[in-house]
């Protein structure tokens, strides 16, 4: 295969997935819509402990063999877990086919490298970042009720990487030709999975405590898949791991692998640059959300809500720096040149 | 130190939900027991004290010192980073920032006033960051201090009612009790727990264990750490220089200050230390793409130099590289940027020879249509002056009037218009080599009155209206960027965010647990109670506690039997 048949698969397994996301999330609100009924003292045991519900189904013809005296919330459960299982199912399809866009994607520039070296090649990994984390941690931690974000986020970022950052496959501007672009981009892309899972589950754990609250309260009675979400307790543990697991992979991109790179093309290991700043803010930010947790009166919903504005700030460096400072950072992935054109070379004043 | 303590790491083990120890009550655990607890900050007290001063500089003391000082220390220090991204930075591109001043004259005062042109050296920006500095020394201090009394100190007794831990077990041994008490201390030994068997009651007794203690130091190691890279930023700022200058391929460069184009040295540097280091740019190579997609992107350059490290040093080659800078002795050379410098040569309405050399030209865009002036002062009747655009690729069309349609000089032209009069270089003030001072300058006219443009390819000559005297271009050279820096202590920095990096997974990993076993007597058989108390949110207690009443003989729980903390 050439490099431009390479990048082509690289263009269709991107669709595929895309596709296979949208089914999975989905399947996922199918899912949602079979879990939507007050869910009882006796049955909440039945999915929290889910442990429960997948012993059924993995029995052989479960459907088939129910007692007579299955009550409908049982009905519901196997079918809520039928559901969740092919939802989950298609996701694993849909990362394969993401891991091969991002593999063609590499092998379709000329000469091959790695498949980050704009922002449409680093949404696509980062997205893959996000889903694999996701898949990896997914029985271990039992996260499976952040299928439907997961996927749906993949499907929205999926397809505003694909209408509005599409490039075609190229080689690496000189200033990214360099071995450190690999460490310090994976350790940024992975950071940035592990960021956006825990800002998810901290988004489910404000609205669970919300929803929780209420019940408490007498006034709402939690339905759909707020309702059927783990306890807070629960999300807020995954939540914290996620950033935890986050914080130091983001300190070595951020604070070390960065600054060693900037040292050997710019000559300088931190010189305050847009894009630098932002990391920084993001990382200063987490150090907050992680003090949080230890002072009293600061856990739960606001070190919550601090991991979120610490995802918006990751956030606003990937996108906002490149578009609205595009031309002042060095680091912008959106202009044409990096080093080529570096601010300083319109800045000859004086003694010439 | 590393935090290789067999405890797992945060994603290394599996846990059901609903079994870590609930936070709240981990929280009173944990101050309710003797000498527990370096991970406890102080509380400021409610309110401040009476106005003796020696207990208002303690109480402000402690405010400071509090977690939720350094809390909202690090929001301002978040916070106070923004303005720098925004507006532009002194340090990093003066040239914006007076563009920016020339659009806001208004606002230009007030941000001056503000600091606002370099955040990161201002007042406010060095008080936020120098107050966390001092917070986390008085935070540190304390905790070294509870460290390291804990550290020395025994696992405390196990508490009287050991089922009413988050996490416990009872079950029946055979054999007598003295064996499951000798057994107890070699599982926890095992398992790395520091043991304490110090009560004998009768035929049983407790035997307490306690462990991860390294995460209270990896989290002090963090904390002192940043100190270490704040101390290797502070004096790479100081002692440090960063300079730029573009040489000309085939010329040469010698590290002294009136070579430079900018030089910006820290407040400490001394201009003598400069390395006496020269260099020459034999030759300057740069590829672009062709064709595809992405034609005109650059793949490759490079500068071939040939340098001394001083005077009379051997001289030796580099192959100067984007990522591929040389390294010297007090100074780094680093590729920042190239251009062209077409060779012009001048002559004056007298016939003769008024100006002859490379002129640099900066690039405006990828396509490397570049800008530039040339001033001949030396003109005779009358100096000259040509301000206009160098296309390495020549393109016309109506609407955009001359382009470059590629960045290699493929079609190379110049695109001028000429001037005559006073070049402005007499009055004494500084004037830039990229920029013509039109001011008592006169453009020359075409036959039609319209502007006379000089567009001229390689090795043509244009003559000027008026007998004023021609330009040639005679050929092109390519220049080069280089920006020479010196960052002293980079590696105390480095070796700072390193060791940061080591105390917090030691801190964010390892899990501090205590875990106590009874062993009693009752009515002849050997009753064994095994509890566990995690000291940190989100542990795998549950399963640990398992795993020591299984080597002590318990049979493994079904997963509904185990004891649930929702
Ligand atoms: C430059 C400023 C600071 C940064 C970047 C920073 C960062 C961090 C980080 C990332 C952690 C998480 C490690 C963990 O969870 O164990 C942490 C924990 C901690 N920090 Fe800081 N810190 C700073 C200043 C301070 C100050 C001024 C204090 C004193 C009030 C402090 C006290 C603590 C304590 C007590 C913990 C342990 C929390 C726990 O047990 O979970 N820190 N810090």
């Amino acid at each position: 295969m050439t490099a431009q048949d390479f990048a082509a698969l690289s263009n269709t397994a991107i669709a595929f997935a895309g596709v296979v996301y949208v089914l999975a999330f989905l399947s996922h609100l199918v899912e949602m819509t079979f879990g939507r009924r007050v869910p009882t003292a006796a049955d909440r045991r039945v999915h929290a402990g889910e442990g429960t519900a997948h012993e059924q189904s993995e029995r052989p013809g479960s459907v088939a063999t129910l007692p007579p005296t299955t009550t409908g919330a049982e009905v519901a459960a196997v079918r809520t877990e039928t559901f969740a299982r092919i939802g989950v199912a298609l996701t694993v399809v849909a990362a394969l086919l993401h891991a091969l866009a991002l593999v063609t994607r590499g092998l379709g520039a000329e000469p091959a490298r790695v498949p980050w070296g704009n922002m449409y090649e680093f949404s696509v990994a980062g997205t893959f970042g996000v889903t694999a984390l996701y898949l990896l941690l997914l029985r271990r931690y039992r996260l499976r009720w952040l299928g439907p974000v997961v996927t749906g986020f993949d499907v929205v970022v999926l397809m505003l990487a694909v209408l509005l950052l599409y490039e075609d496959a190229g080689p690496l501007v000189p200033a990214l030709n360099s071995y450190w672009l690999v460490i310090h981009v994976v350790a940024a892309i992975i950071a940035t999975g592990a960021f956006t899972v825990g800002g998810m589950a901290s988004l489910l754990f404000l609205l669970k405590q919300r929803a929780v609250a209420r019940e408490q309260q007498g006034r709402v009675r939690g339905t759909g898949y707020v309702a059927r979400l783990p306890e807070p307790a629960v999300l807020d543990r995954v939540a914290y791991r996620m950033h935890a697991f986050g914080f130091p992979i983001w300190t070595f991109a951020a604070l070390i692998a960065g600054p060693i790179w900037a040292e050997y093309a710019w000559g300088r290991y931190w010189g305050w640059d847009p894009k630098e700043v932002w990391a920084f803010i993001t990382w200063v930010a987490y150090a907050a959300y992680l003090h949080a947790r230890a002072t009293a009166g600061w856990r739960g919903r606001s070190a919550a809500i601090i991991a979120l504005v610490a995802l918006a700030t990751l956030l606003f460096n990937f996108i906002g720096i490149n578009f609205f400072f595009g031309d002042s950072s060095q680091h912008s992935y959106a202009a044409e040149l990096i080093v080529e054109h570096p601010p300083e070379d319109r800045a000859y004043s004086g003694f010439g | 130190m590393t935090p290789t303590t067999n405890t797992g790491t945060e994603t290394g083990s599996a846990k059901p939900p609903g079994t870590g120890a609930g936070e709240g009550r981990d929280e009173v655990v944990l101050d309710s027991t003797p000498g527990a607890s370096a991970t406890t900050p102080p509380t400021p007290p409610a309110a401040p004290p009476g106005l003796r001063p020696v207990e208002l500089s303690r109480w402000a003391w402690r405010q400071l010192t509090s977690m939720r000082t350094a809390l909202v220390l690090l929001f301002l220090l978040a916070l106070a980073a923004v303005p720098g991204s925004v507006v532009p930075q002194r340090d990093v591109d003066a040239l914006a920032v007076g563009q920016w001043q020339d659009r806001h004259p208004a606002l230009t005062p007030l941000y001056e006033a503000l600091g606002l042109f370099s955040v990161y050296e201002s007042v406010w920006f060095s008080a936020i960051y120098l107050l966390l500095m001092v917070s986390v020394v008085g935070c540190f201090v304390p905790r070294l201090r509870i460290y390291w009394r804990g550290m020395r100190a025994r696992p405390p007794r196990a508490p009287r009612n050991l089922s009413r831990l988050p996490h416990s077990r009872s079950f029946e041994v055979d054999g007598p009790a003295p064996e499951a008490l000798e057994r107890s201390v070699q599982v926890l030994r095992s398992k790395r727990y520091r043991v304490d068997s110090a009560d004998r009651l009768g035929d049983g007794g407790d035997v307490a264990g306690e462990r991860g203690y390294l995460r209270e130091a990896g989290n002090l190691l963090f904390h002192a750490a940043l100190l270490l890279v704040l101390a290797g930023f502070a004096v790479g700022n100081l002692y440090g220089y960063k300079g730029g200058v573009i040489v000309v391929s085939g010329q040469g460069f010698s590290n002294s200050l009136s070579q430079y184009d900018d030089f910006a040295p820290g407040s400490m540097f001394d201009v003598e230390d400069l390395a006496p280091f020269n260099l020459d740019i034999d030759d300057f190579d740069v590829q672009f793409l062709r064709e595809g997609p992405q034609a005109g992107m650059p793949v490759d350059f490079s500068a071939d130099v040939r340098y001394r490290e001083r005077p009379g040093a051997p001289e030796r080659r580099h192959d100067l590289a984007v990522n591929h800078p040389l390294s010297l002795d007090g100074g780094n050379v680093f590729l920042v940027g190239h251009g062209y410098a077409p060779r012009v040569t001048v002559r004056d309405g007298e016939g003769h020879l008024a100006y002859r050399g490379p002129v640099i030209f900066l690039p405006q865009d990828s396509t490397f249509a570049s800008f530039g002036v040339i001033k001949v002062p030396d003109a005779m009747p009358e100096p000259l002056g040509f301000e206009g655009l160098f296309l390495p690729t020549y393109g016309f069309s109506m609407e955009t009037g001359p382009v470059s349609r590629f960045p290699d000089a493929l079609d190379p032209v110049l695109s001028m218009l000429a001037y005559r009069g006073d070049l402005g270089l007499d009055t004494g003030a500084a004037q830039s080599v990229y920029e013509l001072d039109k001011a008592k300058m006169e453009k020359f006219r075409a036959g039609d009155g319209g502007d006379f443009r000089v567009d001229i390819a390689l090795g043509q000559t244009k003559q000027l209206p008026d007998g004023a005297g021609s330009i040639t271009f005679d050929g092109l050279d390519r220049w080069v960027k280089l920006q020479v820096s010196d960052t002293p202590a980079k590696w105390l920095a480095l070796g700072g965010v390193v060791l940061a990096l080591v105390g917090l997974l030691g801190s964010l990993f390892i899990r501090p647990r205590r875990a106590w076993v009874r062993v009693t007597r009752r009515d002849g058989r050997t009753l064994v109670e095994v509890a566990g108390l995690d000291r940190t949110p989100g542990g795998d207690l549950a399963e640990e506690v398992d795993d020591i009443a299984g080597e002590l003989g318990a049979r493994r729980p079904e997963a509904d039997e185990r004891k649930m903390h929702p």
